[in-house]
C-alpha cells in the first residue's frame, strides 16, 4: 500500500495494539492498525480526540511508560522491531533516528535551561562532540528554523520565546540529530493561524531540505490537505479510511471522512446555512460494544451489515476504506448524506 | 458603523433594523509592573461598532489582539477605562452595580472553556434554573419547566437533567453552557471562542444549534473566534481587530473574499485549505508575531509585518475609513480599491 518508491518502507507498522488495562476492563486505544511510512514521505493521520491517533505513535517510540499498557504487533525500523528492544538500544534510536515534536511547545522544553542547552544536550546524547562544537550546531540549526539573530537566542530561555518561536526550538532540537523520521504530534493546534502557516512552510522547507519522512498528526483536515503525501483517517483506534492525499481528499470514501469534511466551514467563499455535522459524540474507547464498525452508532447509513467490525478494502490502488456500503455508490450517498444533515435541524445528544 | 446607512449587498434590506448594541470609544487598559517600572497594556484601544438587532457580528483576530477584553467589556464583566457601551437605548458601562444586575438579563455570555465555565457541584437542571433564580423570573415551577425545555432545546433528553458537569463530554457541556445563558431570555449573545476547545465533528453541531437558536429565538450574538473561516460562516459581518484595534470592518461576504486590509489577506492566506489540485499557492506567510501590546508602534500597528508597508505607515496612523461598499479599514493603502467602491454604491 505504500507509495514510495523504495522498495522498503522507513517504517512498517504491522497489527499494532495498544490496549490499557482499566478497573473497569480492557480498553483498547489502538485496536489494531497497520500502515507504513515511506522514505522522504509526508504521512498525516487524522482523527478527533480518542482515536488513538497519538497513542500509536507515542507507543512506536516506547513513550509510554504506563505499567498497565500493552503494546501488542510489530514496529519494524530500518529493518528492526522497535518493540523487541530494551529501553537502552531505543534510547539509540529515540532523538537521532526518530524524533518527536509535541503539541505544546512549553511543556516540551525545561523552563530553566537555555535553547541552546536543550539542543546541545541533545546532540551530545547522541554524538561524540565537544561542548563548543554541540553549541556552535545549535546556533547553525536555530538559524535554519527561522529564528532571528541567532547568536544571541541561542542563550534565551523557553519563556523569552513566543509561542511560535518556542515550537521553533523544539522543531531545532527534533532534527539536530538529522532524524529519518520526524513525529510531529499537533504540531500548530497550540498555534495562532498566522503562526501555523510559519510553521506549517518551515516544516515543509526542512522536509525538502533534508529529506526526513514525517508523521504529521492532527485533528484539521485542511492541514493534512497542505502537508500530506498520503492520508490514514482513524476513528475509535482503527483506521477508518487511508489513501493517497488527492485521491482521500477528492473522493472520501468513508462516511466518517465526509462527516469531518462537512463539518468545517467551507473556505471558499461560499456560505452554508447549516454545517454537515456528525451526530453524537466521539465514541468512548472504553465502550464495550467493539465488534461492529465504531462509526455506526453515528453513521446515517448504519445497518446490519456493519456487524461485525468490516475489514479495510482496497478500492483503487492505494486508496483503501473500511465501510459495508457499496463502493460505486459512495460518491452518490455522500451527496445524500450532505444533503440529509442540511435540511435536518436540531442537535442530538 | 456608517454601514447601516448603505444597503447591504448581502440580504440587501432597506429599512435599517434598530440597533441593539454600540460600543463607542471603548479603551481598556491594564497597568502592569515591569522591571523598568510601571507601564500599561493597551488590550482594547478606541474600539467603536455597532451590532444590529438579529444580526451576528464575528469578532476575529490573534491571541492578543484584544478580541476577549472588548467581549468582557461590552457585557461589563471588566469596567471600560474609557468610551460606552450602549445597551438598547442605555449606557450600561456608568450603571451602578445594582442597575447593570437587572439589566444582565439582556446580554449573557457563552465562555470559552466549558470545563471551566460550569460549577462542578451543580447539576444540569439547576445550572440552568440559577440565573433565573437570580433574577426572580417566576414560581419554582415555573422555572423548572423553563429549565427543562432549555435542556430540550439545546438537545438534551431529559434523563440528563440530574448529571453533573463532568458527566458531559466538552460539546455536551458548552451547550449546557448555552442553555444557561438562554435562560433569562438575552437578547444578546456575547460567544467567546465557544467553538475552539471542541472536536471538529463537535464544532459544527454548535455552530449549528446556534445559528437554529438564533433563527428561532430572533438572537443577536457577537461572535468571537480566531478562526476567520468559523466567523464568516456565523457571522453576518466581520471585524477584523490587531493589537487593540480593528482595522477592517464589513460584512461577512466582502470581507472574507475581497480582504481591504493587508491583515485580513493574511489572515485569510493562512488557513490551511483542503485542496486536492492545489499543490503550492501562492500564501502569504507572515513573518514575526503580534507586537506587544505594551509599547505600540507610533504608526500602523501592523505595518512591521506588513508587505505592503511605505514611509508613511510606519510614521503615521491610519483611521479607520470607509471605502464604499459599507466597509471600513483602517489601511493608507487598502487592498480593495476605489474603482470596485464606485462599483459597489
Amino acid at each position: 500500500m505504500s507509495e514510495s518508491t523504495a522498495a522498503q518502507p522507513l517504517l512498517d507498522v504491522r497489527d499494532l495494539r495498544v490496549s490499557f488495562r482499566t478497573r473497569s476492563g480492557t480498553v483498547d486505544a489502538v485496536d489494531g492498525i497497520s500502515f507504513t511510512v515511506g522514505r522522504g514521505e509526508v504521512l498525516g493521520i487524522v482523527g478527533e480526540s480518542g482515536s488513538g491517533k497519538s497513542v500509536s505513535m507515542l507507543s512506536v517510540l516506547g513513550l509510554i511508560d504506563n505499567p498497565n499498557c500493552v503494546v501488542e504487533g510489530e514496529v519494524i525500523f530500518q529493518g528492526e522491531d522497535l518493540l523487541k528492544l530494551d529501553d537502552k538500544e531505543l534510547r539509540r534510536i529515540r532523538g537521532k533516528e526518530i524524533a518527536m515534536v509535541f503539541q505544546d511547545p512549553m511543556t516540551a522544553l525545561t523552563p530553566v535551561y537555555t535553547a541552546g542547552w536543550h539542543i546541545s544536550e541533545q546532540i551530545r546524547a547522541h554524538e561524540k562532540v565537544s561542548k563548543k562544537a554541540a553549541h556552535a550546531r545549535a546556533v547553525q540549526l536555530l538559524d535554519a528554523v527561522g529564528i532571528p539573530n541567532a547568536t544571541d537566542r541561542v542563550n534565551s530561555y523557553p519563556h523569552e520565546f513566543s509561542g511560535g518561536m518556542r515550537q521553533r526550538v523544539v522543531i531545532a532540537m527534533a532534527l539536530s540529530c538529522n532524524p529519518s523520521l520526524l513525529i510531529a504530534d499537533e504540531p500548530t493546534t497550540a498555534l495562532d493561524v498566522t503562526i501555523q502557516a510559519q510553521i506549517l512552510e518551515l516544516l515543509r522547507d526542512l522536509q525538502s531540505e533534508f529529506g526526513s519522512s514525517i508523521v504529521l498528526i492532527t485533528h484539521d483536515m485542511g492541514v493534512v490537505s497542505q502537508m500530506s503525501d498520503r492520508v490514514l483517517v482513524m476513528y475509535g483506534g482503527r483506521l477508518a479510511e487511508a489513501g493517497p492525499r488527492r485521491a482521500l481528499m477528492r473522493d472520501p470514501l468513508h462516511p466518517y471522512t465526509w462527516g469531518l469534511m462537512g463539518s468545517i466551514p467551507p473556505t471558499d467563499g461560499t456560505r452554508v446555512e447549516r454545517l454537515a455535522a456528525i451526530p453524537g459524540a466521539p465514541i468512548n474507547p472504553s465502550d464495550p460494544d467493539r465488534d461492529r464498525c465504531l462509526f455506526s452508532s453515528r453513521c446515517g447509513f448504519a445497518s446490519d451489515a456493519c456487524r461485525p467490525q468490516p475489514g479495510l478494502v482496497e478500492h483503487v490502488h492505494g486508496h483503501l476504506d473500511a465501510c459495508v456500503l457499496p463502493y460505486d455508490q459512495r460518491p452518490a450517498l455522500r451527496l445524500e448524506a450532505l444533503t440529509t444533515v442540511t435540511t435536518e435541524s436540531g442537535a442530538s445528544a | 458603523m456608517s454601514a447601516a446607512s448603505t444597503p447591504s449587498p448581502v440580504d440587501g434590506a432597506t429599512t435599517p433594523t434598530p440597533l441593539l448594541l454600540e460600543a463607542r470609544g471603548v479603551v481598556k487598559h491594564f497597568p502592569i509592573r515591569t522591571s523598568n517600572g510601571k507601564k500599561i497594556v493597551q488590550a482594547v484601544d478606541g474600539i467603536s461598532l455597532q451590532v444590529r438587532a438579529g444580526e451576528t457580528l464575528g469578532l476575529v483576530g490573534e491571541s492578543g489582539c484584544g478580541k476577549s477584553t472588548l467581549g468582557r467589556c461590552l457585557v461589563r464583566l471588566i469596567d471600560v477605562t474609557e468610551g460606552q457601551v450602549i445597551f438598547d437605548g442605555t449606557d450600561i458601562t456608568t450603571m451602578s452595580r445594582r442597575e447593570l444586575r437587572s439589566r444582565r438579563t439582556g446580554f449573557q455570555m457563552i465562555f470559552q472553556d466549558p470545563y471551566a465555565s460550569l460549577n462542578p457541584r451543580r447539576r444540569a437542571l439547576a445550572t440552568v434554573e440559577e440565573p433565573m433564580r437570580t433574577h426572580d423570573m417566576g414560581t419554582e415551577q415555573e422555572i423548572r419547566d423553563r429549565a427543562m425545555h432549555l435542556l430540550e432545546i439545546v438537545g438534551f433528553d431529559p434523563s440528563y437533567a440530574d448529571r453533573y458537569p463532568h458527566e458531559f463530554s466538552g460539546g455536551q457541556r458548552q451547550r449546557l453552557g448555552i442553555a444557561r445563558a438562554l435562560a433569562v431570555t438575552p437578547r444578546l449573545l456575547i460567544a467567546d471562542e465557544p467553538v475552539s476547545a471542541l472536536d471538529v465533528s463537535i464544532q459544527a453541531q454548535v455552530l449549528n444549534l446556534l445559528a437554529d437558536l438564533q433563527r428561532d429565538q430572533a438572537l443577536t450574538y457577537v461572535f468571537i473566534a480566531h478562526d476567520l473561516a468559523v466567523v464568516h460562516h456565523i457571522a453576518d459581518r466581520i471585524g477584523v481587530m490587531y493589537l487593540g484595534e480593528l482595522v477592517e470592518v464589513g460584512d461577512s461576504s466582502p470581507v472574507y473574499n475581497h480582504p481591504a486590509h493587508p491583515y485580513t489577506e493574511a489572515l485569510l492566506s493562512s488557513i490551511p485549505v483542503i485542496d486536492d489540485e492545489v499543490e503550492k499557492r501562492d500564501r502569504i506567510v507572515l513573518q514575526g508575531d503580534l507586537p506587544s501590546p505594551i509599547d505600540k508602534p507610533p504608526g500602523c500597528a501592523f505595518a512591521p509585518r506588513c508587505r505592503y508597508s511605505q514611509a508613511i505607515c510606519i510614521s503615521d496612523k491610519p483611521v479607520l475609513q470607509l471605502i464604499g461598499d459599507g466597509r471600513e479599514v483602517a489601511c493608507h493603502f487598502p487592498l480593495v480599491a476605489a474603482a470596485t467602491t464606485t462599483l459597489a454604491v
